[in-house]
């Protein structure tokens, strides 16, 4: 187990900052997923942790210390690529024992380890195949045994699952949660797939051009997001933002300038336009474009007079007409400034009806 | 009819190479193991069957096994050293810099020039009365060596040479393995503490294993095939000491007409550079090429 921090962290290259500046905790022992948009910096930021790439300025903390000038191998961490990366000339033991071995762990300790880890990943069959003739999902099980052996304070997963069928993906989702609760070690794991890092994580880190955008607990994330970018980025589909400006029955108190208004697909409610409006919302007018049946939930996207936005629902499809109204109850509105902050000190005022009209 | 028509499209289709090369290659062959069993002048209208006495005759010339030997030798040493310091080159060289692409370049350029040319240069080079080597050489108070004038030192200046024109050409595959390498891997390597030594040993040269083969087989073909540079720069001499098989075949063929003779020691070099390529092929094929 072991705490992870970096201060104030730059990264360039060539000229060109990836990471501004950078400061973030991983708590020990968590499970921490650093999501965000490709060239966000977050597989910038694992590597410099694994020290596979040296930051421009700042330093590196791992448990206390500072590991600036520590080389990978000596960092007590341990990494699973996207590929894998397996060496292809040995055989599944000979990569589990690699590590092992250049660490001058004698040969009886080597074997017992090699044979409760492939016990763990069920790979035992396969300790003498060479990766070449293993599916996929072994060799991911080879890959993340060849981390575990060296039982390291650290594990850093590179978009591990991104190789892998949907199936398998789901598979491998569940079991890499186990092994985390097994292992009881730092997790640090990067991927650009939201659903992965909700799925996952106790703690996410939503990044964006090297910046963070939000840390927080999954469930915090998606309820009280900190600006627009982490609003949008959690969610299928993403929270709705529309100008407040389109919205003229929308009136508000509390401080700060609003700019825009969210909310999430599944918090609005479809009705057909001949029903009585509700008072404790608002109510957007709008023709819907398409409609996406997923069994339990249906997807219905909306354009109206405000712009186009998104309403999912659960168990009871709306099967009204094309012109519908979607009704969002106030308490469920989210504010942002000009620039995408979150104005939580502002709240929607009961309204006189605030409408849309198509 | 069109099944006809469908079944025979293959053989129309490759009907021009396979021409030129019954024409040019195995047309040759033949006439090479046809005439290998006879006496000829090349001018005369009279072939005189003479059986295997021409291998026989062959195999009894002390000169002819001085040449298998010289030829083996002279393999040998390029292969060795053409590959052997290939590698440590391609290993510094594999770095993005504007220095190491000028680099790469500069040692790849002998690869182009003509073998004629080569060998004219290096004649002037290791001349023992104003060579630049002896001068060189001659600063550090050694020499003066008579390089290709001493049957001692002749085959290895005649491999100093080769290696030179072939540096660059194996550096430049090396450095084209070394690239294959994903980088992860190297990385993981790190992760597990390796060595820069280890990880060379157990993963870099076992990756690299392909490439190293293709080149060792190239190198000794090539090498076994050797002409040009003993034609100009030694004919063989002194006393026969870098006389080799194809020289060997030449003198005797278009020096001394003696065609039969000079076909059976066609037929020889025919054999060992065809089992080097067999070789290469069965090894082709058993190799694992870690993709």
């Amino acid at each position: 187990m072991a705490r992870i921090e970096l201060i104030d962290v730059v990264k360039r290259f060539k000229g060109e900052t990836v990471i501004p500046k950078l400061n973030l905790t991983i708590r020990e022992g968590s499970f921490t997923v650093l999501v965000g948009p490709s060239g966000c910096g977050k597989s910038t930021t694992l590597r410099m942790i694994a020290g596979l790439e040296r930051q421009t300025s700042g330093d590196i903390r791992i448990d206390g210390a500072c590991v600036n000038d520590v080389e990978p191998g000596k960092r007590d961490v341990a990494m699973v690529f996207q590929n894998y990366a397996l060496y292809p000339n040995m055989t599944v033991r000979g990569n589990i024992e690699f590590g092992l071995k250049n660490r001058g762990v004698p040969r009886p300790d080597r074997e017992r380890l090699v044979r409760d880890i492939c016990e763990i990943v069920g790979l035992t069959p396969h300790l003498d195949k060479k990766p070449h003739s293993l599916s996929g999902g072994q060799r991911q099980r080879v890959a993340l045994a060849r981390a575990m052996v060296k039982k390291p304070k650290v594990f850093i997963l590179d978009e591990p699952l991104s190789n892998l069928d949907a199936k398998l993906r789901g598979q491998m989702r569940t079991e890499l949660i186990e092994l985390h609760r097994r292992l009881g070690a730092t997790f640090v794991y990067v991927t650009h797939d939201q659903v992965e890092a909700m799925s996952m994580g106790d703690r996410i880190v939503v990044m964006n051009r090297g910046e963070v955008m939000q840390s927080a607990a999954p469930m915090e994330l998606y309820n009280d997001p900190d600006n627009l970018f982490a609003a949008q980025f959690i969610g299928t589909p993403p929270m709705n933002v529309l100008p407040l400006s389109a919205l003229p029955g929308l009136r508000t108190e509390g401080e700060g300038d609003p700019a825009f208004v969210g909310f999430r697909p599944e918090h609005a409610r479809l009705a057909p336009e001949s029903t009585e409006l509700p008072r404790d919302g608002i109510v957007i007018a709008g023709e819907i474009a398409t409609r996406e049946s997923l069994g339990a939930e249906q997807v219905c996207k909306l354009r109206s007079d405000a712009g186009t936005f998104f309403v999912k629902s659960f168990l009871n499809p709306y099967s009204g007409g094309d012109f519908a109204l979607a009704v969002v109850p106030c308490e469920r509105l989210y504010f942002f400034d000009r620039d995408g902050s979150r104005l939580r000190r502002l709240r929607a005022v009961q309204p006189q009806l605030a409408a849309a009209g198509v | 009819m069109p099944a006809i028509l469908n079944r025979l499209r293959p053989y129309a289709m490759i009907a021009p190479a396979l021409v030129v090369f019954s024409l040019f290659y195995l047309y040759p062959i033949g006439y090479m193991i046809h005439l290998s069993f006879h006496d000829w002048n090349f001018i005369s209208p009279v072939k005189t069957y003479v059986g295997l006495n021409n291998y026989r005759e062959m195999l009894a010339d002390d000169t002819f096994l001085q040449v298998l030997r010289n030829s083996a030798l002279y393999t040998v040493m390029t292969v060795l050293l053409a590959t052997g310091t290939a590698l440590p080159l391609a290993i510094w060289l594999n770095r993005k810099s504007a220095f190491h692409a000028f680099v790469q370049g500069a040692i790849f350029s002998p690869h182009i020039i003509s073998l004629v040319s080569i060998s004219l240069l290096w004649s002037w080079l290791m001349d023992p009365e104003y060579g630049l080597l002896n001068g060189l050489l001659h600063l550090f108070g050694i020499g003066p060596l008579q390089w290709l004038n001493d049957p001692d030192t002749a085959l290895i200046s005649l491999v100093i040479v080769a290696v030179w024109k072939s540096l660059g050409y194996n550096t430049l595959v090396f450095i084209a393995g070394l690239q294959s390498i994903p980088p992860e891997l190297l990385e993981a390597a790190a992760l597990d503490r390796s060595k820069p030594w280890t990880t060379f040993r157990r993963l870099i040269l076992p990756l690299l294993s392909p490439t190293l083969f293709f080149l060792v087989i190239i190198n000794l073909i090539g090498s076994f095939q050797v002409f040009e540079t003993i034609a100009i720069m030694t004919q063989g001499g002194p006393i026969n000491s870098t006389n080799t098989l194809v020289y060997y075949i030449y003198e005797y063929g278009f020096r001394y007409f003696k065609i039969g003779y000079a076909s059976a020691a066609g037929v020889i070099l025919l054999f060992i550079v065809g089992a080097l390529t067999l070789v290469y092929f069965r090894m082709l094929s058993r190799r694992v090429h870690y993709r």
